[in-house]
Order: C-alpha cells, then sequence, then structure tokens
C-alpha cells in the first residue's frame, strides 16, 4: 500500500432536483486513519458515501479512493472497497453462515479465505451461524453485515451509520471492533448521527446541509471553540432557557441535559466575570437554586455553534 | 384512585415461558418528565403496551390517568397520548388536515380544533406551512407536529417511543424544550430511548435490564447509586457485569 491519501474528496458537488446534496466537500482520509463524519439525518452523509464507493456520480468535483478516480476506474475499485449501506441490506430469509457465503462468491471468494480478516467479529456471530439473518438482534444483524462487508478482504471500508438504532452495549462492541481494524491498518470512513461517536474517532468532519463544517482531530475540535462556554444548573430548566436567553451579552443557550449551556457572545471576558454577572441575573430572575461553572466544550456544542454560524452567513 | 399519572405494581407480562416484564414497579409524577430506558428487547416496549391499554397484564396492576389498565383500558386510551419513531402521520395529507383528522379522531369539538391549530402551528413556527403536505416538512418539524398532534386532545399522560432520533442537535434540544413545556402544563411525559444522554434530560429515569427495573431515580443519583461517570458507564456496569465498564 502506498501513502497515498485512502481518500481524497475535492469539491464534490451533488444535486438531486432542486435539492443540494453536496456542495463542494473536500476532505482527505490518511492510510490507517479511523475517520467519521458525523452530522444528523439528511446532512449528506450517504450521498458522500454512495459516490466514494462509486455508486452514484458527482455533478461535479472529484474523488479518489486508494489512488483511483471513484468515476473513472470505478471497475478497478470496487472489488478493493467494503461498504456497509446504512439500511440493512442482507438477505432475512438466508442463515448467517448463507449470507456470508453468498457475499463471498459474488466477490469470487470463499469464506475460508476470508477466515483471519474477519475472525474477531465471526466469534461473536460464530454460535448464530444456522440462523436466519432476519431473527437476529440489531447488534448481532450489524456484526453480521460487518462480516459481509470484510469477506472479499478489502483495502478500505466504508460504513455507513452502522450503529443507528443499536443499544449503547452493541455500540461500544462495534466501535471496539472497528479500533482493533483500525489498529491492523485498514483505513475505516463512518458516518454516525450520534456526536459521542466522534470522540472514537481519529479525526471527524461535522457535516450540516451537505457541508463540512469543521474538521479535525475531536478533541481540538472542542478546544477550539471560539467563545467562553458556561454550564448552568437549576431545578427549572425552562426558566433558566429563558433567563439566560434575555441575558445582554448571551450569544447561545441550549438544555443539556440537567444543564443548559451557555455560551457568552465576548470572546476575551474573563470566566469569573461572567459567571458573577449571569449569578446576579439570574437571581434577579427570581431563580433560585442555581449553580455554575466554565467547562471545555465538546463535540456537540461546536456542531452546534457552526451550525448556527452557517445559516447566518 | 391514585394520585399519580402512572402508578405500576408488580406489573408482569409472561409469553409463554418467557417473562418479557418482570414486576416492575415505578411511578410518574403529574407534570413529570420520566425517562424509561433499556437495551433492545429489555422489555419496554410491553411495558409501554401495558400501559396505554392495549396489551393485558399477565398479574400485577397499574393505574394510567387514575384508570385500571386492565378493568378501564378504554378509560386509559382516551386520556393518554401515544408517539412513536414511525410518526402516527399522514405523509398525504397537509399539516393543518392531520391536525383536524386526529382532533376528530379523538373527539376535540371543531372550534377547539381551530383554536388549537393556531396554537400548535404558532408554537412551532409553522404558520406558513399550514398547507403544506406533511411529506414535504422537513424531519424536525414532522417530530414536533406528531408531538403536538398526540396532545391535541389534553392527555393527562403522553409516551413518547424513542422520538428524537435523527436530528441535529439544535432541532433536538428545541424537541426537548417542547417536552418541558408540555411537562410544566401539568402533563406528565414518559420518554424511551436507548440514547443514553438523550436519558439526561428527564427528571428522574428507570433503567430496565431483563424485564426487570435494575435503577431508578434522578440521572445524578443514578450515576452516584452506580459509581459512574456517565449514564452510559451505568448502562455497561448494568447490562455487562464484570466486563470492567470504564468504557
Amino acid at each position: 500500500m502506498s501513502d497515498a491519501p485512502a481518500v481524497e474528496a475535492r469539491g464534490l458537488i451533488r444535486r438531486f432536483g432542486d435539492d443540494a446534496a453536496l456542495q463542494e466537500v473536500s476532505f482527505d482520509v490518511a492510510p490507517g486513519e479511523l475517520y467519521g463524519i458525523i452530522g444528523p439525518d439528511g446532512a449528506g452523509k450517504t450521498t458522500l458515501f454512495r459516490i466514494l464507493v462509486t455508486l452514484l456520480l458527482p455533478d461535479a468535483g472529484s474523488a479518489r479512493v486508494l489512488g483511483r478516480d471513484v468515476v473513472k476506474e470505478l471497475w478497478k475499485l470496487r472489488t478493493r472497497i467494503g461498504y456497509m449501506p446504512g439500511r440493512f441490506s442482507l438477505y432475512p430469509d438466508l442463515s448467517v453462515i448463507e449470507n456470508l457465503t453468498f457475499f463471498a462468491s459474488l466477490f469470487d471468494t470463499t469464506v475460508a479465505e476470508a477466515k483471519e480478516t474477519i475472525e474477531p467479529i465471526w466469534v461473536q456471530l460464530e454460535q448464530f451461524a444456522g440462523r436466519r439473518a432476519g431473527a437476529l438482534s440489531g447488534g448481532m444483524k450489524q456484526k453480521l453485515a460487518l462480516c459481509c462487508a470484510l469477506v472479499h478482504r478489502p483495502e478500505i471500508l466504508f460504513l455507513d451509520e452502522p450503529t443507528t438504532g443499536v443499544d449503547a452495549v452493541s455500540r461500544k462492541e462495534f466501535w471496539d471492533l472497528l479500533a482493533r481494524m483500525r489498529d491492523e491498518g485498514l483505513p475505516i470512513v463512518v458516518s454516525t448521527p450520534y456526536m459521542d461517536e466522534a470522540t472514537r474517532c481519529d479525526r471527524v468532519s461535522l457535516m450540516q446541509a451537505g457541508r463540512l463544517l469543521v474538521t479535525d482531530r475531536p478533541d481540538a475540535i472542542g478546544r477550539a471553540y471560539p467563545r467562553p462556554l458556561v454550564a448552568v444548573r437549576g431545578p427549572d430548566i425552562l426558566g433558566l432557557l429563558g433567563a439566560l436567553r434575555r441575558f445582554p451579552h448571551v450569544a447561545a443557550a441550549w438544555p443539556f441535559g440537567e444543564a443548559v449551556h451557555y455560551t457568552d457572545a465576548r470572546r476575551d471576558a474573563a470566566p469569573d466575570l461572567i459567571t458573577r454577572e449571569l449569578s446576579a441575573h439570574v437571581a434577579s430572575a427570581g431563580l433560585e437554586g442555581v449553580s455554575m461553572s466554565p467547562i471545555p466544550a465538546g463535540i456537540e456544542d461546536a456542531f452546534m455553534w457552526y451550525m448556527t454560524e452557517q445559516a447566518a452567513a | 384512585m391514585s394520585e399519580h399519572a402512572i402508578d405500576a405494581r408488580e406489573l408482569t407480562r409472561r409469553f409463554g415461558s418467557f417473562t418479557a416484564v418482570d414486576r416492575i414497579t415505578f411511578h410518574v409524577e403529574p407534570g413529570e418528565v420520566f425517562g424509561f430506558l433499556g437495551a433492545n428487547g429489555a422489555g419496554k416496549t410491553t411495558a409501554i403496551r401495558m400501559l396505554i391499554g392495549v396489551l393485558a397484564p399477565t398479574s400485577g396492576s397499574a393505574t394510567v390517568a387514575g384508570f385500571d389498565i386492565r378493568t378501564q383500558a378504554e378509560q386509559v386510551r382516551r386520556r393518554i397520548g401515544y408517539m412513536s419513531q414511525k410518526f402516527s402521520l399522514y405523509e398525504d395529507l397537509t399539516v393543518q388536515e392531520n391536525i383536524t383528522l386526529y382532533g376528530g379522531i379523538y373527539g376535540v369539538s371543531d372550534k377547539d380544533i381551530v383554536t388549537r391549530t393556531g396554537e400548535i402551528l404558532t408554537r412551532i413556527g409553522l404558520e406558513h406551512a399550514g398547507k403544506a403536505l406533511v411529506r414535504e416538512i422537513p424531519l424536525g418539524w414532522k417530530q414536533q407536529l406528531a408531538f403536538c398532534v398526540a396532545l391535541l386532545h389534553r392527555p393527562a399522560v403522553v409516551f413518547l417511543d424513542e422520538p428524537t432520533g435523527g436530528v441535529d442537535p439544535i432541532t433536538r434540544r428545541k424537541f426537548w424544550e417542547l417536552i418541558y413545556e408540555t411537562g410544566a402544563a401539568g402533563t406528565s411525559v414518559l420518554v424511551t430511548t436507548h440514547y443514553l444522554d438523550e436519558a439526561e434530560y428527564c427528571r428522574r429515569i428507570s433503567i430496565m435490564v431483563d424485564g426487570a427495573v435494575a435503577a431508578m431515580g434522578t440521572p445524578a443519583e443514578v450515576r452516584k447509586a452506580m459509581g459512574a461517570e456517565t449514564l452510559d458507564e451505568v448502562f455497561l456496569k448494568l447490562t455487562r457485569p464484570g466486563s470492567g465498564a470504564a468504557a
């Protein structure tokens, strides 16, 4: 394998009628990188994946995967790519082992030849080998789909929302598997609507309305949050939201579980000044039992900030 | 008659030899936002089907809005709202037509339907879109509309089954603000989800494991009781004991 990027996307544009699904999307995935595309339904993640796996043509822009052009060299690429689409796309009436055998035969290989590649997943699936795929739990379906995407020993893996609808424990196990495969050198591009999964990736792009809002390491995205952020807690979240949004220096106030995350519009205001002013403000609004502390921003804070900025642009 | 919006005692449902819901006891206060959590297959859906009066319990009892789910299922169904992740809206009808249709089904008077339609559209910022087909409006708006439609007949309790999957973080928060307003207005909200960051928005939560309630309290109480930093960690400890859950 060369040192060339595993994926190079340049100015990808794709429309469906009046709907601009992708608006100039550019990014690189390094060899051996676990790369996340994080965004809600309708952000354009699936369109992007379909272009990268050679199933859809872009209207403009270009992309190379493993150094090959996804439009001009699609036949050279297809057998080298593993793709797990978002919708469960296996045969529910075939057994686990029948599905796997079928996908192996499509790529002119056998399950035996793929044994080493799929081993870490297969050990968890093996006990269900004879069960109909349609009768598997959500987590096991995902693992079977991953096995089928790996059975021809691809050199890169594209996983479109592999963890959607799967419970927290199965999600964790699935990400552990991905980390293992990444450690063995396989580049993986994965999309997800769950912001908390960003931290499992080496680098991520946050995607919204057909555009990449920001691309970086997950921890760097939080650190680059451009304004002071304060977590405000109290028994009356609705009351807090109202009061904080009336504060003259508010840039944003959003519920965040048991707290409200307040962003100050003043870029360089000192945190203790902000909390002092805010405390006086919420007290004058008649709110009791309120505590607050400056906090570092997370992926979700950043997503909302850049999303608001984009909408205003 | 119970003062609680939901009062379940030893509620149990067996299918053959399989116990889907195993003696669960919990209550929800009027106006409380309660998170009903559990892994896929933990028994959440079976429990909810009993609480909304469409599935009889094998043993145990529950009242919802003061009515017995076993003997007064009809009254229960009239006093609750229900919204699932597969929105129950008609895609081929307009926003307004959906509201009118559901209002009629729930026996809301024509006069009230007109007033409440106006209120709903203003609240969720859809005033301009009353005549748009539901299939043409964005997912986030559909969710908010489906929620408002489930509240049209002013139910005492509204059940939300995985309500906010897939939307962007701002739309998700707008939805939660709508839930908080609903609670503040006195309607109890029971939310099922398997996304644990979602659970942090609830006043209290219960976590079901293998049909039984394994933990219950405010999110902070549950984290503390389990010695965990996050609810994700709590969940791992409960469902994979001994797996060294420090994710």
